[in-house]
């Protein structure tokens, strides 16, 4: 495994400096933005990995949550299981597909929905016990730093193309901000908590972060149909090159954010041992000099 | 389930009691928003018609900083003489505790609502112009979501280092749909031009997709040492 991290690093590197050619040489120029437009291969992304990464976190943060109690366990599998069925079967009956955007295909969506028991099992099988802990700081902190490439990167492009470095009123941009906050306080709270259940702490604070965002995007959903913003219309009319130069950075960005996943993992593992052997010597210590001082308290009786 | 309702009453006896021995929530809450209140109006001077747009943000705005002044001293309270560790070896279930404290949260942020908002009224001009009857379910609804957030997050900061400004850093995030869906509710109601209707929805919404989560949670955090 060890031996993999360099090779690993190296392809990544060949593989983000190619996604930069592909992006900023190969892909066509946009008809109406310009060259300007070329930011998103990096904005998209970064914005599509932090994403992933916030839900992985929820996923590790509701397992570790869970595990607590082998009742509430059995439940969570039983849930899980149940939205992958629910899920799965959804999409294709017709009042549910009316509600499907336009341009989205049912499977599609059954596809992605029925990812989230995998992804659940998978993050069991793969992180037993404390290293589901371990994964939801890394995810989260990882996350933290991509999301905050979107949030940059993004003033940056609708300055020139909207005229306006930030719509106030917009949809993702304010649902990124929100989450991106949520996220951030979560990290402060890891950081400041004194208590020895700081995992359990964060876990009920990340299900309530994951809760909070679909409401967020909900008001905001509202409150965006009366107060309409320029906003760009997204995928749906894309030029499939530039999809692919996009599909292509995607992976590098991925690939990237896996290899930054996994050290910051090993790090965090290596923290905690160093923790505990010091705690370890520092009992070990305090016994010995409990001892030494025995004979001492003895002969002044 | 009648050892539920028995703690509850207990406990929210105990702090209505002590509340009204002490008034230290209430007279620092109050005092802490009529700053709010005052220091508004000396940075925005506006004319009744403007008034109406943005007095919804500072009302809420002014509740929501003053609401975590009462919300930092709820379990702090129990911190002294152990009481705490005393909860956490009882057999007494969490939620009714958790809903004792909540309940009495929210009725002191409910009279401390009741006694600011006639100086919004007073300082800006306010005269509503949509259906005023739609602020007091704004109001419950609203004032309960931030309380019961507020008083689980306020257990969350407990263990932490400067606790007192944890609990802000928590729950504001938390609250941003809250506090858009009570600020554009209220201002809603009192421009008159569109309906609030959407809003409550959307706050009861909240509300019960937090109680339910935060009842569900407040075991494990009460007894994360």
């Amino acid at each position: 495994m060890k031996r993999l991290f360099p090779i690993l690093s190296i392809v990544t590197v060949i593989l983000l400096a190619y996604a930069l050619y592909l992006a900023l040489v190969v892909a066509p120029t946009d008809a109406l933005q310009g060259d300007v437009y070329r930011i998103i291969y990096y904005h998209v992304p970064s914005a599509w990995t932090a994403f992933l990464l916030f839900f992985i976190n929820f996923v590790a943060s509701v397992r570790f949550l869970a595990r607590s109690k082998p009742s509430t366990e059995r439940a969570a599998k039983w849930i899980a299981i149940a939205i992958g069925v629910i899920g799965f079967i959804a999409p294709f009956l017709p009042p549910v597909r009316r509600l499907i955007p336009a341009g989205m295909e049912p499977s599609a969506v059954a596809t992605t929905i029925v990812l989230i028991p995998i992804l659940y099992f998978l993050v069991g099988k793969w992180f037993p016990g404390d290293r589901l802990d371990v994964l939801a700081i890394t995810s989260a902190e990882v996350g933290v730093v991509f999301c905050t490439v979107v949030l940059i990167t993004g003033p940056l492009w609708a300055r020139p193309v909207w005229g306006i470095w930030w719509a106030p009123g917009d949809i993702r941009l304010t649902s990124t901000l929100v989450m991106w906050l949520i996220y951030v306080s979560y990290l402060v709270l890891r950081r400041f908590s004194t208590s020895a259940q700081t995992q359990m702490l964060a876990a009920a604070l990340a299900v309530f972060g994951a809760l909070d965002v679909p409401l967020v995007y909900l008001s905001i959903w509202f409150f965006r149909t009366q107060h309409p913003q320029p906003v760009i219309g997204g995928g749906g009319s894309m030029d499939p090159r530039m999809l692919h130069v996009l599909l292509f950075s995607w992976m590098a960005f991925l690939l990237f954010g896996f290899l930054v996943c996994w050290s910051r993992f090993r790090l965090e593992l290596l923290r905690r041992e160093v923790e505990q052997a010091q705690a370890m010597e520092s009992l070990v210590g305090a016994a010995a000099s409990s001892q030494a001082s025995l004979p001492l308290s003895r002969s002044t009786r | 389930m009648s050892s539920f309702w028995a703690v509850l009453s207990a406990t929210l006896v105990k702090d209505i009691r002590l509340e009204w021995r002490s008034k230290d929530a209430l007279n620092s809450m109050l005092f802490f928003s009529l700053l709010v209140v005052v220091i508004f109006v000396f940075s925005f001077d506006p004319l009744a018609e403007e008034s109406r747009h943005i007095v919804g943000g500072l009302v809420w705005v002014a509740f929501l900083f003053a609401a975590v002044v009462a919300l930092n001293q709820t379990w702090a309270r129990e911190l002294r003489n152990q009481v705490l560790d005393a909860y956490r070896v009882s057999p007494a279930p969490a939620t009714s505790l958790f809903l004792a404290k909540s309940v009495g949260n929210f009725l002191f942020v409910s009279v401390l609502e009741a006694l600011m908002t006639p100086l919004f009224v007073v300082f800006y001009n306010l005269r509503v112009l949509g259906p005023a009857w739609q602020l007091i379910p704004i109001a419950l609804l609203g004032t309960w979501a931030l309380v019961v957030n507020g008083t689980f997050f306020a257990a969350m900061s407990l263990r932490t280092r400067n606790r007192e400004i944890m609990l802000p850093l928590l729950l504001f995030p938390i609250s941003i749909p809250a506090l858009l869906g009570m600020v554009a509710g209220t201002t809603a109601v009192l421009t008159g031009e569109n309906s609030a209707h959407f809003y409550i929805v959307l706050l009861l919404t909240y509300d019960v997709v937090f109680t339910t989560a935060s009842l569900g949670l407040f075991g494990t955090i009460l007894h994360a040492e």
